[in-house]
Order: C-alpha cells, then structure tokens, then sequence
C-alpha cells in the first residue's frame, strides 16, 4: 500500500468516527448550559455551523485549484476545481437547510408558519449564505455554456477567482456593517467567544468531522472526475 | 507604446464613441428619470427617504447592468481583435474601468440630482457624505461589472449568463453601499459611514487588481 492510500483511509475512518460521535454524542449528551432563547436546540450548533467551515474549506480549495489550473494548464486541477465547486453547493444547502429549521424554532417563535418571514427572515449573513451558493450555481452555468473544454476551463477558473476576490471579503464585512440576528453580527461578538467551554468537546471535533468528510468526498469525486476526463480525452484522440 | 499612453489612448476612443453614439448615455438617463416619476407619483409621494435610498441604489444596480456590463458586447469580433493587437491586455482592462467609472460616476450623480429635486423633498441629512458614498459605491459597481462583462462576453447566452453572474455578485456590495448611504441621509456624522467608504475603496483596488491579474487569460485565445 502506498503512503497516500493509507492517508485517504485514515481519513476517511477518522472523517466517520468524529461525524458518529458528534450525532451521538450532540443529541444525547446533557448540555452544560442552555442560552436563554435557544434551549435544547443549541444541539443544532454542533451541525449547522461545521457546515459552513466545510463550505469554506471547500471554496477557498476550489480556488486554489482554480489559481493552480491558471498557472499551469492542467485540466486535472480544472475538474478538481469543479468538483471542490460542487461540495461548496453541496454544504452550503445543507447549512442553509440546518439554519432554516433552527431559525423557524428560535426567531420565528413567535411567528405563524405561514409567514415567511419565521422561516426566512433576510438575516445578513443568511443572505450571504444564499449569495454564495448562487455564485457557485453561476459557475457551474459558465461552465454548461462552453462546449470548447480549454475554454470552458479558463473562463471558469477566471471567474471562480473573481467571485472569491469580490464575494469572500464581504462575507466579514456584511455582518459586522449589517445589524443581524446571528452571533457575531453588527456588534455582536462571536457565539464561539460566549459559549461554554463544555460545547468545545463536541463542536470542534464535529468541525474537524464535516471538514474531513467533505475532504473525503473531494478525493473520491476528484479522482472519478479525473479518470472519466482521461479516458473521454483518449476517447478523443 | 508605453502603459500609460496606452491607456490613455484607449480611453479617448472609449469617450469618443461614447460621445459619438449620444443616444446610449441619454438613454441611461431617461432611465433614472423615469424610474423617480413613476414611483413618486404611483406612490403618491408617500415614500420615506430611507426607502427612497433603496430606491436609488436599485437604479444604479439596473443602470449599470445595461451599461456598463454591456462593455464588453458592444464592439464586435474584428474591433476587439483589432485592440487586441495593438494594445496590451491590461492596458485594455484598465482603461475600461477607469472609463466605466467615470461612466457610473456620471450618471450616479445626474441620479442623485434627480433625486434630490423630485424624491427627498428635502429632508436630507448630509449630502456631501451622501455624494462620497454614491461615487464611492458607483466604483465598485462598475469594477465588478467590467470584469463579469467580459467573461459573459466570451459565451453564447450572454444575456442571462450576465444577469445570473452579476446580481450575486454585486448585490453585496449594494447591501454595504445601501448602509453607509442610510446613514448620510440619517445625518449621522463622518466617522459612521467611514468604514463602509474605506471598504468600497479598498475593493475596488482588489478588483482592479485581480482584474489586470485575470483579463489576460480572457482573451488569449
């Protein structure tokens, strides 16, 4: 076995064993302190916030991928890129479905389930969410129109790095200009800085979890990508 | 040539046509001005300033759509070509900002006049601030939408792939501009909308970079 393969699997088995545990062990263990409007959903904030470090990991991965497929023109990095783009999509709606449950539980309480606005009240950072996963939804249109492969591969890496230079700045900007009903909005400090040490032994594993598992996924999907545009490119010749 | 002259030259022929084809800037205008009447009078005049705000940065957000990230579709194959070979990528790309902001800050301010004759009735905190903030924010927008121009320029559906790519993209930007211009128009002194104004500026410097950094890769080909 060579030295990468024993990599992926201790990946993958520490991705599974911390993910087990954090479901485990974040709906069943006693939490040691109960914010006053969260109660017992708090639980949520051990998988709806390790979501959004996995989509972060795996937008500035596509990036990088993308910077990589510009300098030096190997279509490999360019489906890496893609498929790093697809997971972004794929934590992000997954982020956005966990705070859309937790958001109708605790800001829209007091709200009729009819109203909108107690399942999606236009919070900033929400809004942002939402932003992001549209920019990678218009990466991936890019990448439909062009038939030309080379093409196609340039003017999205081109856009997968104008977007981030132009979108991720904001994404720390907006919620501190934006007065908002998350953590770590307007004057806020962050939920990590007030919450009890008592979470730290569930959220950061979980963190560690989600962000391994989506690392897991990039490899296994990269790597199918990779041999499928291998063999369509010996098909080609 | 050297950089600068290149970039100045091009920047003529960009004001040149501009100047030539009139009908484009008054069009963008007529725009503005239509857009203030018909929500004045549906609404009765009934809107507050700050809704007013929105409004105005909705104009700029439809006006440089259908200018400024048209930029890059209106000159056909052969004319690009043509620059192509005679100018270097970044020159193109530079001048095409610096023109596109001016192009914006234009029009922002025409805008803004309308505004404040037939929408904020004058209740009105600070203009001056108000009149930083719009150029500044007028900037970003045409940063931003220079560089989305020339990527959906190079597909078939330019159109809806315009639409699909700059709306996310420069939303964001809206929402901060949205901010800061709240707060002039609230009255509230300087150092609140500083930090917005710093940012706005500080992005445009990413995007114009990034920009020179990426544009070349847009057209070799």
């Amino acid at each position: 076995m060579k030295r990468k393969d024993i990599l992926r699997i201790v990946c993958m088995v520490l991705a599974f064993g911390l993910v087990i545990y954090t479901i485990v062990s974040g709906l069943s263990s006693t939490l040691p302190y109960q914010g006053p409007t969260n109660g017992q959903t708090s639980r949520n904030f051990f998988f709806h916030v390790p979501m959004w470090f996995a989509m972060m990991v795996m937008g500035y991965t596509s990036v990088v991928y993308s910077i990589k497929y510009l300098r030096k023109m190997d279509p490999r990095h360019d489906v890496l890129a893609a498929e790093a783009a697809r997971l972004t999509v794929l934590f992000g709606v997954l982020g956005l479905l966990t705070g859309i449950v937790w958001s109708r539980v605790t800001w829209g309480q007091a709200l009729d389930s009819t109203d909108p606005g107690a399942w999606w009240p236009w919070e900033p950072k929400q809004t942002m969410a939402l932003i992001c996963v549209l920019i990678y939804l218009g990466f991936f249109l890019i990448r439909s129109s062009f038939s030309d492969p080379v093409q196609r591969a340039k003017i999205s890496s081109v856009f997968n790095i104008f977007a981030a230079a132009s979108i991720y700045p904001l994404l720390y900007v907006i919620p501190k200009v934006l007065p908002g009903l998350h953590p770590n909005t307007g004057g806020d400090g962050s939920a990590l800085g007030t919450m009890s040490p008592g979470y730290y032994y569930i959220f950061w594993p979980a963190v560690l979890g989600f962000i391994l598992t989506a690392a897991w996924l990039l490899d296994l999907r990269g790597r199918i990508a990779v041999i499928n545009y291998e063999l369509n490119s010996i098909d080609d010749e | 040539m050297k950089a600068s002259s290149e970039i100045v030259a091009l920047l003529k022929k960009e004001l040149l046509l501009e100047w030539k084809q009139k009908y484009a800037l008054y069009g963008l205008l007529m725009y503005s001005l239509s857009m203030v009447f018909v929500i004045s009078i549906g609404l009765q005049n009934t809107l507050p300033p700050q809704a007013w705000n929105v409004v105005y940065w909705l104009i700029l957000l439809f006006v440089s759509v259908n200018s400024i990230a048209k930029s890059f579709m209106s000159e056909s194959e052969g004319q690009l070509l043509y620059i192509y070979n005679l100018a270097s990528a970044q020159s193109i790309i530079l001048a095409k900002l610096i023109y596109n902001c001016l192009l914006m800050s234009l029009i922002a301010v025409i805008t803004l006049l309308f505004f404040v004759f037939f929408a904020f009735n004058g209740n009105f905190g600070d203009l001056s601030q108000y009149l930083v903030v719009v150029i500044a924010g007028s900037w970003t927008f045409a940063a931003n939408m220079s560089m989305v121009s020339a990527i959906a320029a190079k597909a078939k559906q330019r159109t809806t792939l315009l639409a699909v790519l700059s709306f996310p993209l420069v939303i964001p930007q809206m929402l901060v501009c949205i901010s800061a211009s709240g707060k002039a128009i609230a009255g509230d002194p300087w150092a609140n909308s500083f930090g917005e104004i710093a940012f706005c500026i500080s992005f445009i410097v990413i995007i114009a970079s990034v920009s020179v950094i990426l544009f070349p890769f847009l057209w070799r080909d």
